[in-house]
């Protein structure tokens, strides 16, 4: 395990020449949660793709897991927000967690006994072990996302990197996802998420508050304050009890 | 039972096109898999269209058709990514542009050489029951060079399928696979297009992988169901042509159709039945 997962200087990312966040410092541990927070169009897909190596760096400096980004793809996972075939691929649910082995064995291995028990661990993490047989295209949307995850958590990745990751779970698949973050952080593993959930980015250890750049970055209880959230998402959000509430709407001036 | 069996005994012409019939059913079962589960089928007709210039221009200069068509499949994947890399404009408008200005190329082509004239039905609709042995020899290295990357390549692949993203995050060169798809489909279309027709092969490719994906729960049982489809078409297609004179790349690949709708419909009624969830 390196000492580092990420660390990004004066980052900017976006699409070609295209800058759409800048001024990224960030330094993540293992065994971490960051949470990357933000309204559509933020730069938090854009800056989770450039982690996992998937988008060029425009400016700045970027370490994977100590090397530069994208030459330890074996030990990152990622989690993208859309799947193109999902309901058309002939495949069961097993099949799909099992693509997570793929680059562990050259391509003329067959995966071996180890590779199919970290499968079934990860089915079972996310609580979809009974669904192993079943075909992908037959699941609900709430099911194939928890496949999916499964699917992360079977590369034994060191960073993880999951982008909108509870969309579509009810309330027993993000129990299940909540459970499986531990198990991963326990393990050692770094965990990046993009969300716009508020709730479930303060049940991580870090947050990065995202609007084209770093609003704010920290422990979720010190960075999520009305004024930031503001800033953030263009309308005044503070949390009563456990439900967050619209207070005021962003208006044309300084802050 | 005579009627069924006798005509390939009888006529070794017709022994040579079932046999390209099943080279050219085994080769588009493998790709046409990929063509259904990846959404290509537009690129796929393209350039089933897209070597009649090719092909055209072979003949004019007395080249093998086949050599004609690889350069029209290879003019078609070139430009297609040129304009889709140097512009803003999608894959969809970059290739039909390109097929059309192929097609109307080649049938230009065609129609101002008057030596050509009669070879453009044999181009667009195949010449199943004039099959030579050398044709039977560039299907049969294609066949193997199409199974050959697909095993090889098989993981890639069917992370492409399944999320784009997925192949580089991994590590795989997400660009690098989708060209040796698009080879894979041109190879196909190249080597079959004497056999089924430039217009035909595209069905060869569809019906069959497209009955595979209504009822097969794995991919490599789709590829099976396609290959077998495939093969019943080729054979029922060649017995319509041999009894009724029918044109056989026609009946052939009219044959894979029918059987795609006979089975959605079976699937549908079913789904209704028993519902979508089993």
């Amino acid at each position: 395990m390196t000492e580092t997962a990420v660390v990004a200087r004066r980052l900017s990312v976006g699409y070609g020449a295209k800058v759409i966040l800048s001024g990224v410092d960030a330094f993540l541990k293992p065994g971490g949660s960051t949470a990357l927070v933000g309204s559509n169009g933020s730069g938090k897909s854009t800056l989770l793709k450039t982690l996992a190596g998937l988008l060029p760096v425009i400016d700045g400096g970027l370490e994977v897991l100590g090397r530069p980004v994208g030459e330890l793809t074996g030990r990152v996972a990622y989690l993208s927000q859309f799947h193109q075939s999902g309901f058309v691929l002939p495949l069961r649910a097993i099949d799909v967690v099992r693509m997570a082995r793929y680059d562990q064995r050259a391509r003329w291995q067959r995966q071996t006994k180890i590779d199919d028990e970290i499968v079934k661990e990860s089915m079972m993490l996310m609580s979809v072990d009974d669904l192993a047989m079943k075909p992908l295209r037959d699941l609900s949307g709430g099911q194939q996302q928890r496949i999916y995850l499964a699917q992360v958590l079977a590369r034994r990745a060191d960073l993880l990197l999951l982008d909108e990751p509870t969309a579509g779970l009810d309330a027993p698949g993000r129990a299940a996802y909540i459970d499986a973050l531990s198990f991963e952080k326990n393990r050692g593993a770094a965990v990046v998420t993009a969300t716009h959930d508020v709730g479930e980015a303060s049940t991580c250890d870090r947050v990065l508050l995202l609007a084209g750049r770093v609003i704010a970055d920290g422990p979720p209880n010190v960075v999520m304050t009305p004024e930031n959230l503001l800033e953030t998402f263009g309308i005044g959000l503070t949390k009563v009890g456990d439900q967050l509430v619209v207070t005021e709407h962003h208006h044309d001036h300084d802050h | 039972m005579g009627n069924f069996v006798r005509p390939f005994l009888d006529n070794e012409f017709l022994q040579r096109a079932f046999l390209a019939g099943v080279l050219v059913s085994l080769t588009c079962a493998v790709v046409g898999t990929y063509v259904v589960l990846r959404g290509m089928a537009f690129i796929g007709d393209a350039l089933a269209h897209g070597v009649l210039p090719g092909v055209a221009g072979a003949l004019m200069i007395g080249m093998p058709a086949m050599a004609g068509a690889a350069v029209g499949a290879a003019v078609m994947i070139g430009g297609v990514g040129l304009i889709t890399s140097r512009s803003k404009l999608s894959n969809d408008t970059a290739i039909g542009l390109l097929f059309i200005g192929l097609l109307a190329l080649g049938v230009l082509m065609v129609s101002s050489a008057d030596s050509l004239t009669g070879d453009l039905e044999a181009i667009l609709f195949g010449q199943f029951l004039g099959v030579n042995n050398s044709d039977l020899v560039a299907q049969s290295i294609a066949l193997c060079f199409v199974v050959i990357v697909a095993v090889v390549a098989s993981r890639p692949f069917l992370l492409l399928c399944f999320d784009a993203d997925l192949v580089s995050a991994m590590g795989y060169r997400a660009a690098w696979y989708h060209r040796l798809m698009l080879l894979l489909i041109a190879a196909t279309v190249v080597v079959s297009f004497q056999t089924v027709g430039a217009l035909l092969v595209f069905g060869m490719l569809l019906a069959p992988a497209g009955v595979g994906a209504l009822i097969s729960k794995r991919i490599g049982t789709m590829m099976l169901w396609a290959a077998v489809v495939g093969v019943v078409s080729t054979y029922v297609g060649l017995m319509a042509s041999y009894h009724f004179s029918w044109a056989a790349g026609a009946s052939v690949v009219l044959t894979a159709v029918t059987i795609f709708f006979v089975v959605f419909t079976a699937v549908s009624i079913r789904r209704s039945v028993v519902g979508d969830r089993s």
